[in-house]
């Protein structure tokens, strides 16, 4: 019973690896050996170079870089305030509001595409970086994960930098904001890989090599200018997806329990 | 009472920057797409016209409307239950005692951290007929060729594994913190009284692990409505419409044909199907679950 039940997770195992080691595969060898399988065949980075030639990756990895910054940075500067409001303070209207954030949990953005289309047009934003960050800035996540980490910070603390002097601000960034790091870790986490990975809504507010990330510069090499030439695709699909693949590899640990520290609720 | 009142101010202050920006890209849009949805579609010089529920009786007409709604039922039907039930047995292999566990919950959980187009790549070479992998080894075994995404029986079922293979270690991560929450003299409690690993299973574990399942599920529906990605890349839809997915249909309606009025209608009926689903949550099943 316990063999077979050994067995089942490590056939499992096999199954959930196959297809990245087949893509490997593929990736690191020449183009002739992409579909058959000999021991010795030669291996090679040409297919990498290839890549990297054939499209403008260094400017995709770039824009991807920029989006996940500036979404990152906008999202800790405009959570953590409206984040304590909710946790800390009395005021009218305060569940009703935040009723309203947490619809945003279920209705995200990603399938108001259309609408959200046309604002941005209408503020003159299409095909900008800014643009592809704009409708996630303000996070019902982001809110929610901080204030229940902000609502375990001891309220005698924030009592104490208050009798110091500390006006609202200085406490919120003095006290509160290293108390949650953790939190603050866990949802970075979480944000730079949804939007590392995002790929409908950049396709559709972005046309021009200067504001697509990697998801849509992959997708466009993929689909046009390679017919199917798959050592080279692979190499492609493997090398945009690499960095988070191997900042995952090492801080292996983190980025688990950042995703479990995220979904506990 | 001042204080208050400026404790007040300072708390619509601090909320009102998210608050503006969350409204202006998901409330006001949403409310914006009810409304175009009653409006035709502005072309040229023409402009909007009130049309009332029009759209939605065009809707009615649409085969292509129900296929799309139909796949979509049989893609989340197909791949909630699958990923859910994997990832627990995913967890539960990886929370016991086994041989190289630390390799096993890699493994599962690696997809998780690749891009959904890059996963939708790997696979379509995992396809090709023929030469892809899976041809191949189904090949030895005398299953023969398949056109696994050009045929419009196995397209969408192919689209399902795709799925369920890039999510089942997601959900897993949420099934292990929840096991090793579980305190370990519940199940040795279970234990000394006789029960086999089988009952501890089933009359301890699982029923604790009941708040992470709705969690996991309802991360799973929205998922399967919000996440199209594989569909752009693998089929475009396609074969006749047979792995057109709502949010799909939506993009290819809005931005493809250029037709805002009906993609607002479509949009609305998506949005309505995951307020439905929220209102479920709320309601019905968090009841269920608050046992303790």
């Amino acid at each position: 019973m316990r063999r077979i039940e050994i067995a089942g997770a490590w056939l499992l195992g096999a199954l959930w690896v196959l297809p990245l080691a087949y893509a490997a595969w593929a990736a690191v060898h020449p183009p002739e050996y992409a579909t058959r399988f000999a021991l010795l065949a030669p291996w090679t980075a040409a297919n990498f170079a290839q890549a990297w030639e054939a499209a403008p990756f260094p400017r995709y990895f770039l824009n991807t870089f920029l989006l996940v910054t500036l979404i990152l940075v906008a999202q800790f500067l405009l959570c953590t305030p409206a984040a304590y409001a909710f946790a800390r303070m009395r005021f009218r209207g305060r569940d009703t509001l935040f009723a309203l954030v947490l619809l945003q949990l279920m209705i995200m953005p990603d399938v108001l595409l259309v609408a959200n289309y046309r604002s941005l047009a209408r503020i003159g934003l299409v095909d900008t970086i800014l643009g592809i960050a704009l409708p996630y800035l303000g996070s019902a996540f982001g809110i929610f994960l901080l204030r229940q980490a902000f609502r375990q910070v001891p309220q005698e603390l924030d009592d104490a930098a208050r009798l110091e002097g500390s006006g609202l601000l200085a406490r919120i960034w003095r006290v509160y904001v290293p108390l949650a790091w953790p939190t603050y870790v866990a949802y970075g986490l979480v944000s730079v890989s949804y939007h590392w990975n995002n790929f409908l809504w950049p396709l559709v507010i972005t046309n021009s090599v200067s504001t697509r990330p990697l998801t849509v510069g992959l997708a466009v090499f993929a689909s046009t200018d390679q017919g199917i030439d798959w050592s080279i695709i692979t190499a492609a699909t493997l090398m945009t997806s690499a960095p988070l693949l191997v900042a995952f590899l090492i801080f292996q640990r983190q980025f688990v329990q950042s995703f479990m520290r995220a979904g506990i609720r | 009472m001042t204080a208050l009142r400026r404790e007040a101010v300072q708390a619509w202050l601090l909320v009102l920057p998210a608050c503006v920006m969350l409204a202006g890209f998901t409330h006001i849009p949403a409310v914006a797409t009810l409304i175009e949805s009653l409006y035709t579609t502005p072309r040229g010089a023409r402009p909007a016209r009130f049309i009332g529920l029009d759209q939605y009786r065009a809707l009615l007409d649409d085969p292509v409307f129900f296929q799309a709604l139909g796949n979509n039922a049989l893609y989340a039907a197909a791949t909630i239950p699958a990923s859910v039930v994997l990832a627990l047995l995913m967890a539960l292999a990886v929370d016991s005692r086994l041989p190289g566990r630390a390799a096993l919950r890699l493994a599962y959980f690696t997809p998780t951290m690749l891009p959904m187009i890059a996963v939708a790549n790997i696979w379509l070479f995992f396809y090709t007929p023929d030469y892809g992998l899976l041809d191949q080894l189904g090949g030895m075994v005398g299953l023969g060729r398949h056109n696994w995404l050009g045929d419009p029986t196995l397209a969408l079922w192919s689209l399902i594994a795709v799925a369920v293979w890039k999510e089942a270690g997601f959900f897993m991560i949420f099934y292990l913190a929840a096991l090793q929450a579980i305190p370990p003299h519940l199940r040795e409690a279970a234990a000394l009284e006789g029960a086999g690993r089988m009952t501890v299973l089933r009359r301890v574990v699982l029923p604790l692990l009941m708040p992470t399942t709705l969690f996991v599920v309802v991360n799973a529906v929205i998922n399967a409505f919000r996440l199209v990605d594989h569909v752009v890349v693998m089929t475009r839809g396609g074969p006749d419409n047979s792995t057109t997915l709502l949010l799909y249909y939506i993009y290819e309606t809005g931005f493809r044909f250029w037709d805002t009025g009906m993609a607002a209608a479509l949009t609305t009926v998506l949005l309505l199907i995951l307020s439905a689903l929220a209102a479920l949550q709320f309601g019905v099943l968090g009841r269920r679950v608050h046992y303790r």
